[in-house]
């Protein structure tokens, strides 16, 4: 198994091979977390620190599972105001944190780019677990790992991706792992949140949701943030339902095997109707499951543990 | 001592000089220009394969004393202009407190007198503590010192509080200098907002932002007729509008940095807080624009927005970083490279932009030029001396500057203030 990157920093810095690598790897971890005895020995003795300056439930749980599982050591760190208020600098904090001796760092960031500014001075692993409205790599892993579990492939099939594409870090992720996988990306949402300018990116561009989820293999839908209102991104939530809730009617137009998603958490009957967030078409709380063995994956392949140390 | 610059390519638009002459300077005047001057009580410069200009004049700089001695000193900064070519600054009013009182204003000027190496002339706020609401007491600082208004890193968004101090600046001809940025379209924005922006999650600031208020200020400088400088241009949009009001007769000048000239968005991918200052870099589009403006007068001066900031500060996740770029010491080098070299513009007009028009738009009358009775302000340049840019080498305080180990050709070489050698690396 060879995977080139020091850091995991974001989706555009890796190659089809090292996605492909993660997504396999992933694969023969994930039966780890259904057996009786969740672990294996293969990061044992390793140190790792998650430092959340934003809050999380599933994410930090993820990684914390799923360092647990492969028997680091983890250690959580959440802070939800910014370093700087208290005086202290990142810098300091992650250098003081480092001085302990850890193998990898997993953060997480209000400020775009801070994993990047993170590699450009530790000496442990930098893992990226959502910056900003820039990257949350691991999210789309474990999209990607969903998505092939349902379809057998990602390869030519149509995405589409509603909401707040341009503050949606999980959505750039996404958007830059289904182009290196060969699937055609739809944007759907308010001008103001999926500009015209994001098609470079590498996706088409529709206001119009009715039309976009026609064909589609998979519809994803983001969480919609009620403060965006304020910034007149859109004029009433009562407006944005009508124009982008999923809603059965909507659904239906829709390939017949379409799955649906969600990275949550999800408001319900706002941009997703209950009735369809919970039905047999909606593989949400699998995401939730692969997040554990997508994140298994990327620490095992950074932190260098021996294939056989998992396989039975 | 009298100073004797012998045999150097002599350039000075203003008075039409372009050859080899010697230059006389006594009791800080320039006292004679004439081919084979001879003087046996003058201290002799040879600079026969260099160039000889009218001092140069940066206009837009921040000098951060009082109050911010951790980023920058008046005696810093002043030793980083003299290093950079530059014998005169005009430097902002964001200081701490704010440069909004005559008290402020001969501070800055006491300081310089007994720190500076350069000539320093302190621009004080337009507005009160710099909060947009209440006019300065324009006579009172005019008085004092102050050679210009400006609100600079805090832009007037109020379009009748900008009116009203065109309007009461004019009875003294006063200078005023706009930063134009519609902080409601920046919207916290910390880069230009395009592609770039989009593919790193960083939140953008539009080029409109400052086309909208570029518009503003030329008419209501137009109604006013009053006199207005436009800080930084950054935007292909801003040119445009400028052009328009220039080919009109509006009494509106601007001046453009070399950072927006040389450097573009695309950088940004590093997410390298040295890239980050505002009006933020713009795209290659915006760079050809605005030195085609450069190039067909547009645009009047150049300045380099000397920003600054204490090596800590700058040392943090991208958003938390403040705005700002170090220019003074590389901003002569990168235009003669740049478009000196490339012979996007002459010598002359460098010179022009460089001297002669900050000092006019400045009223600074017995600066910006080479002839008897004006001050002895020389900036010597070698243009073909080559230098890597290195920012550990700086006399500023502080290590902003994104032109870190780039390979220039042309470089300044001597600085005089008042007849006195500040800065020389000749010979």
């Amino acid at each position: 198994m060879s995977f080139g990157k020091k850091h995991l920093l974001g989706i555009q810095d890796l190659t089809k091979s090292e996605i492909l690598s993660i997504l396999e790897t992933a694969e023969s971890l994930k039966e780890i977390s259904r057996r009786d005895i969740k672990k294996v020995p293969a990061l044992r003795g390793k140190t790792i620190i998650n430092l959340f300056f934003e809050p999380s439930t599933r994410t930090r749980s993820s990684f914390e599972l799923a360092a647990k599982r492969l028997s680091a050591d983890i250690s959580s760190f959440s802070k939800t105001t910014s370093s700087t208020v208290k005086g202290e600098t990142l810098k300091d904090t992650v250098l003081n944190l480092e001085a302990m001796q850890t193998d990898a760092l997993i953060i997480r960031h209000s400020a775009s780019g801070t994993p990047h500014f993170l590699s450009t001075f530790c000496e442990s692993h930098v893992i990226n677990a959502g910056d900003g409205t820039h990257e949350h790599p691991t999210q789309a892993l474990l999209d990607a790992f969903t998505i092939k579990e349902e379809k057998n492939r990602l390869k030519d099939l149509k995405i589409v991706i509603v909401g707040d594409i341009l503050h949606s870090r999980v959505a750039r992720s996404n958007i830059f792992l289904l182009n290196k996988m060969g699937a055609q990306v739809v944007l759907v949402g308010p001008p103001g949140m999926v500009p015209a300018e994001l098609a470079d990116l590498g996706a088409d561009i529709d206001h119009d949701m009715d039309r976009a989820v026609k064909n589609a293999d998979v519809i994803m839908m983001l969480r919609i943030q009620l403060e965006r209102q304020q910034k007149n991104f859109f004029p009433s939530l009562r407006e944005y339902r009508n124009l982008y809730s999923l809603t059965p009617n909507r659904f239906k137009k829709a390939d017949r095997n379409a799955i649906i998603m969600h990275p949550g958490p999800i408001n319900r009957d706002v941009e997703i109707s209950t009735q369809l967030a919970d039905s047999v078409k909606s593989v949400i709380l699998k995401q939730v499951e692969n997040g554990i063995a997508i994140r298994m994956a990327v620490l095992y392949l950074l932190l260098g543990g021996k294939e056989r140390e998992f396989t039975n | 001592m009298n100073l004797l610059i012998k045999n150097s390519h002599v350039i000075d638009p203003h008075s039409g000089l372009d050859g080899r002459f010697d230059i006389l300077i006594k009791n800080k005047k320039i006292i004679d220009i004439k081919k084979n001057i001879k003087d046996k009580n003058a201290k002799l410069i040879n600079a026969s394969d260099m160039i000889t200009a009218p001092g140069f004049i940066d206009m837009h700089v921040h000098l951060r004393e009082p109050g911010q001695e951790h980023k920058e000193t008046i005696e810093t900064g002043a030793r980083a202009a003299a290093a950079g070519g530059f014998t005169s600054l005009a430097c902002m009013p964001n200081t701490s407190p704010v440069n909004d009182s005559s008290g402020i204003t001969k501070y800055i000027v006491s300081r310089a007198q007994k720190s500076a190496d350069v000539n320093v002339f302190p621009i004080a706020s337009l507005s009160v503590k710099q909060k947009g609401k209440a006019l300065t007491e324009m006579a009172d600082l005019i008085q004092s010192g102050a050679i210009a208004f400006s609100d600079d890193g805090m832009p007037i968004q109020n379009s009748e509080l900008m009116r009203r101090g065109l309007e009461y600046a004019k009875q003294w001809e006063a200078l005023i200098i706009d930063h134009c940025e519609d902080l409601d379209l920046s919207s916290n924005g910390v880069m230009n907002e395009g592609h770039y922006s989009y593919l790193l999650g960083l939140k953008g600031i539009p080029d409109y932002s400052e086309d909208v208020m570029v518009a503003r200020n030329i008419i209501l400088a137009e109604k006013t007729d009053s006199r207005l400088h436009l800080a930084h241009i950054s935007t292909k949009g801003s040119v445009e509008i400028i052009r328009r009001a220039k080919e009109k007769g509006v009494k509106i000048t601007s001046e453009v940095t070399p950072h927006h000239l040389f450097l573009d968005d695309s950088l940004l991918s590093s997410y390298s807080t040295d890239l980050k200052v505002n009006p933020p870099l713009r795209t290659k589009q915006d760079n050809k624009s605005l030195i085609n403006a450069v190039k067909t007068g547009v645009i009047d001066v150049f300045a380099t927005d000397h920003a600054p900031h204490s090596p800590d500060e700058k040392d943090v996740e991208f958003n938390a970083a403040p705005f700002g770029i170090n220019g003074l010491e590389t901003a002569v080098s990168l235009i003669l490279d740049k478009l000196v070299h490339t012979e996007v513009i002459s010598m002359n007009q460098c010179v022009d932009m460089f001297s002669c028009r900050p000092a006019k738009i400045l009223g600074l009358n017995s600066k910006g030029k080479i002839e008897k009775g004006a001050d002895a302000d020389l900036t010597v340049i070698d243009p073909q001396k080559k230098i890597t840019v290195d920012v550990h080498k700086f006399r500023s305080q502080s290590r902003n500057n994104p032109f870190h180990n780039w390979e220039l050709k042309g470089s300044p070489v001597m600085t005089i203030v008042g007849g006195k050698i500040v800065y020389s690396d000749l010979h």
